[in-house]
């Protein structure tokens, strides 16, 4: 055993040493072209939230292509690579430094909030421009060179009970949320605080984690039992369709309203698009849009993916978009170093306007916040069709 | 053989070159970083490489001298992280040094999470085998519960504030601890504190398994009847290990968390535990220099196949099996023994000749 | 009525641990090791239904059979190519060797089927009783659950005591080597535990999706570690020990997400566990230990 032993320290020490050497070639030194723009994108690719980061990934991709393809910015084409963080803070940050390796000047992520806020603090040091789709938290955008495509956190929760208050939807809502995620629980908060300025009663806040987001029959009976007349559904729209059914099982007679997270809800695997009628949700893009650059957009993303892209897909390929525009209207080069192209982008972001397909007129303010008008959509005969 | 003339103990001169190890090795790694020949990726690895060393010798403590299997490390680790982030967080404004503010989380850290280790110490005494390990498992997952979703904590001038609920009664203001949210955690971890935190740990349980307590430990762990027989307290020794193990454990969180912005539970969940098991038992159970280098090729090598794109955790999964099955299968052990024998063989021919 | 409502979804969720820590149960009475990959083949049983169901389009019990044959093999394999090596190494290293073949099948389903969460329906309609004038209703699917899950602990008890295999399958738990020199073939035994798990595996997969119709390739892991919870609860090795344990975790849990807190429904679950353990060592129906000196 003892020999065992030695063998086995030895042949660790081995597979020690190459690792260390692999390690160990010089900082930034991959092959970088210096008349291409290095752009990388962070996210879940694998573990349970992967449906987020794949689409990102993908939409992304397709933007690049697209723009490669038109010629680049500014004739410079885009290097795009996407690093998988399996919605780890510490897996984003090993990441990101990959990506600094293989030369990256323009961070497209990351996906997810938890992660982002380690990355941001990294970024920050780099002064590297990061462009966030879809992490939503305001703790993202403190450093002065990260800024978001999608709606912060307060602000959807804020929105969504001035339009239930405003609508007269209901004077008795419940809602369900998922209390282990950063996006729902924040969303939550801020809607609860405006709920109080509204004029309606949060009759139940019905519950769930990450660890049982599969069966919802208790939350779903509380929410009838307290006798609300409107369910909202600050989450994800796997669980929501999960919800919706078990809803429509128990006989209830409820109108359920959500934001762009349930955005989705109508392409879910195997779920009955006939319940989905009737569900309100705040959302800036829809995928079934006749708008013709979004129904571009999907209609690739669909023969390329085999999928109908949502939320999260749209706000990616915005963000490409947004940065060719930055980089347009600030002038800068590939050789550049990185602070110099995050200074001069940051600086072009502000003042700049963007029509995408997740917004018209999108702009930023310096804290990274986007303005765009939230829109409030309605399901009807299975297509989204405006509540005004 | 020199070690025998100036008779050092054998295990004494495998402390001294396992420090010496660690000590070179950050000679080197700093070296080489400041020259700047490391890839960003290996200056970004170096503190985690440290938490997960620190914490395979904790867990190695347990698992290996003593012989149990516990699968809710994560959950000390979180007590410790939980705690010290809050610590440094609430202190901010009183304790101006860094240093100092940071080692004192690190202390408040380490003995909360020594707590928790002797609660669940006393809890699993009577408990053997896979009962324990779930007993362990269980306490991880109500950690990661409790403190990862429920618990709202917010600082005014008044002193702090709790809520288990969803921090409504709180002012948002003030909250340093949001539930699911998790905390900001402000970056004050260093690659020097790891080393000498690794080294603390290296030297604490390496004396105490050549202790007086660590010879009862492991004879605990060889026959828990005959040691009982011969009046040695199994309890008091197990009790005693727990505990040193979570508080390592602990010690090692604070540090870990203070190396990201954030520190959130959804991580520290059952496969946090399990990965830190894979590190004690590649590196060899009770073999502390082989924990600590398990523990670094296990960080560096998922983050080495990147390139293999989503197909990089089936590798992962691939090799870990692989490699089990390699150093456990009895006739690849048989076949290790018979290699290694012909390659002394060859050596003592050598040898002959020479004299 | 709301309480015994919730307790009849307790009893329903418990029938589906049950038919897991089953699985788990029975490979650890006679392998002596915990199969972490137990949860993983559930999932991948139900992607399988999933795909012959609503994909294909074929009747779900053509579906469940299906099901079960690809359980049942994967589970053969699992033991032959990743457990039996290992046969006489330590318990731990078996340990990681599960949680290695966890990884594995949770990441070749993800590419396979993507990460893209699915929505399983049977497609067939259980129909829904009504009790005491319409305040109680049971599902159907509930009470199907229930039935199957006794049958099956009933069977296998039969099984266990009736049948050749059965009895080979006890001498081997009780002692390998005495088993092998009665001339019990000790490799086929494990083998076929394996693939009776396993093949239970693919029947809890479609209760637990008609119950929960999330599908992803991370479904499995926790109804996987409950189970194995439920497993110890009841006393691991003993198959009333798995169903009653089963039974009680999911009453206990649905109870607590109704009455106590849905966010901590799970740590409730595990504090009553680490409770029982602290009082009954070895679970409700367990084995004392035989400390030999």
């Amino acid at each position: 055993m003892k020999k065992f032993t030695r063998v086995a320290a030895g042949l660790l020490a081995v597979a020690l040493a190459a690792t260390m050497a692999a390690g160990c070639s010089k900082q930034g030194s991959g092959s970088k072209d210096s008349d291409k723009f290095y752009i990388g994108g962070i996210g879940p690719t694998t573990g349970g939230a992967a449906v987020y980061g794949n689409a990102v990934k993908n939409a992304a991709q397709i933007a690049v292509d697209e723009i490669n393809e038109a010629g680049g910015i500014n004739g410079y084409k885009i290097e795009y690579k996407f690093e998988d963080d399996e919605h780890n803070a510490e897996k984003s940050v090993n990441a990101y430094n990959s990506l600094k390796d293989w030369g990256m000047q323009i961070l497209m992520g990351t996906v997810t909030t938890d992660p982002c806020k380690a990355v941001v603090a990294e970024s920050g040091n780099d002064n590297m421009f990061q462009l966030t789709p879809s992490a939503s938290s305001t703790d993202v955008i403190k450093g002065k060179n990260v800024f978001q495509v999608c709606f912060t956190d307060p602000n959807q929760g804020t929105a969504s009970a001035k339009y239930i208050g405003e609508h007269k939807l209901a004077s008795k809502v419940a809602v369900i949320y998922d209390s282990s995620d950063v996006y729902s629980s924040g969303i939550y908060e801020n809607f609860a605080a405006e709920a109080k300025n509204q004029g309606f009663e949060i009759a139940t806040a019905q519950t769930f984690t990450s660890d049982a987001k599969s069966e919802f029959s208790v939350q779903v009976k509380a929410c009838v039992d307290s006798g609300a007349d409107l369910i909202f559904l600050p989450i994800y729209y796997q669980e929501a369709s999960l919800i919706i059914k078990e809803a429509n099982d128990e006989g209830a007679k409820v109108t359920f309203f959500g934001c762009d997270g349930l955005d989705g809800l109508l392409s879910v695997d195997g779920f009955d698009k006939k319940l989905a009628e009737g569900v309100m949700l705040l959302t800036p893009f829809s995928a079934d849009s006749t708008e013709e650059r979004t129904a571009a957009f999907v209609k690739n993303y669909k023969e390329k993916y085999n999928d109908t892209p949502n939320q999260f897909a749209a706000d990616a390929y915005d963000a490409i978009y947004i940065i060719k525009a930055a980089i347009e209207k600030a002038d800068v080069k590939p050789s550049q170093s990185v602070s110099e192209i995050g200074d001069a982008l940051e600086k072009a972001i502000t003042e700049l306007t963007y029509e995408g397909i997740t917004g018209k007129g999108m702009t930023w303010s310096e804290s990274g916040e986007v303005n765009k008008d939230p829109m409030a959509v309605v399901i009807k005969n299975g297509v989204y069709v405006s509540a005004e | 053989m020199k070690s025998k003339k100036i008779n050092i103990k054998k295990s004494t001169l495998t402390t001294l070159i396992t420090i010496a190890g660690i000590i070179v090795a950050y000679i080197i790694m700093n070296t080489l970083s400041n020259g700047g020949f490391l890839s960003y990726k290996m200056q970004g690895l170096l503190v985690p490489i440290c938490a997960y060393a620190i914490l395979a010798v904790s867990l190695n403590l347990v698992v290996g001298l003593l012989g149990e299997l516990s699968l809710g490390h994560a959950g000390f680790l979180y007590v410790g992280a939980y705690t010290g982030a809050i610590f440094t967080n609430i202190t901010a404004d009183m304790i101006s040094n860094d240093l100092v503010r940071f080692i004192l989380g690190m202390v408040v850290g380490g003995v909360f999470a020594a707590i928790f280790g002797l609660i669940i110490g006393s809890a699993v005494l009577k408990l053997q085998g896979d009962y324990l390990a779930i007993v362990t498992l269980a306490f991880g997952e109500i950690i990661r519960s409790v403190l990862g979703n429920v618990l709202y904590i917010s600082k005014d001038s008044s002193g702090l504030h709790f809520d288990v609920n969803d921090g409504s009664t709180l002012n948002p203001q003030d909250m340093i601890a949001k539930g699911a949210q998790g905390i900001t955690v402000q970056r004050l971890s260093t690659f020097l504190i790891g080393i000498i935190l690794l080294i603390l740990t290296v030297l604490i349980v390496m004396n105490l398994s050549d202790s007086r307590a660590g010879r009862a430990i492991k004879a605990v762990r060889d026959n828990k009847i005959a040691t009982e027989a011969v009046g040695i307290s199994v309890s008091k020794y197990r009790l005693m290990a727990f505990t040193i193990s979570a508080a390592l454990a602990g010690v090692a969180g604070v540090y870990y968390a203070h190396n990201f912005a954030t520190l959130t539970g959804t991580k520290f969940d059952f496969n946090f535990s399990i990965n830190i098991l894979v590190m004690v038992v590649l590196g060899g159970m009770g073999n502390i220099p082989g924990s600590i280098i398990a523990a670094i090729i296990l960080t560096i090598l998922p983050e080495e196949i990147r390139f293999l794109g989503n197909y990089r955790m089936v590798i992962y999964a691939v090799v870990l099996i692989v490699m089990m099955i390699f150093s456990w299968n009895p006739k690849c052990i048989e076949f290790r023994k018979v290699v290694s024998a012909k390659i002394k063989s060859v050596f003592k021919k050598k040898n002959k000749e020479v004299q | 009525m709301s309480f015994i409502s919730n307790i009849i979804d307790g009893i329903n969720l418990g029938s589906i641990y049950a038919i897991i820590a089953l699985g788990y149960t029975m490979v650890y009475g006679i392998a002596k090791m915990l199969n972490f990959a137990h949860g993983d083949v559930i999932m991948i049983g139900g992607y399988v239904l999933y795909e012959i169901i609503q994909g294909l389009g074929y009747h779900p019990l053509l579906a469940i059979f299906l099901s079960m044959l690809v359980c049942t093999v994967l589970g053969v394999v699992i033991e032959r190519v990743a457990y039996k090596p290992l046969r006489g190494a330590t318990s731990l290293a078996v340990l990681i060797t599960a949680i290695g073949v966890s990884y594995l099948l949770q990441n070749v389903a993800q590419l396979i089927f993507t990460s893209n969460p699915k929505n399983f329906d049977s497609g067939i309609d259980f129909g829904t009783i009504s009790l005491a004038g319409g305040d109680l209703k049971i599902k159907g699917s509930t009470i199907l659950t229930i039935v199957v899950s006794a049958a099956i602990v009933v069977g296998l008890l039969i099984f266990i005591k009736k049948s050749k295999t059965g009895r080979a399958m006890l001498a081997v738990s009780e002692d390998k080597d005495a088993a092998r020199l009665m001339g019990v073939d000790v490799n086929k035994t494990i083998a076929i535990t394996f693939a009776i798990g396993s093949a239970l595996a693919a029947i809890a997969s479609f209760f637990m999706l008609t119950a929960m119709p999330n599908l992803t390739p991370t479904t499995g892991s926790m109804p996987g570690i409950k189970a194995f919870v439920a497993a110890v609860f009841g006393g691991i090795g003993s198959i009333p020990g798995a169903f009653v344990g089963g039974i009680l975790l999911g009453i206990i849990e649905s109870l607590s997400k109704k009455y106590i807190s849905t966010t901590l429904a799970n740590a409730i679950v595990f504090l009553v566990l680490i409770i029982v353990l602290i009082f009954k060592p070895t679970g409700l129906f367990g084995k004392k230990i035989k400390e030999k000196v």
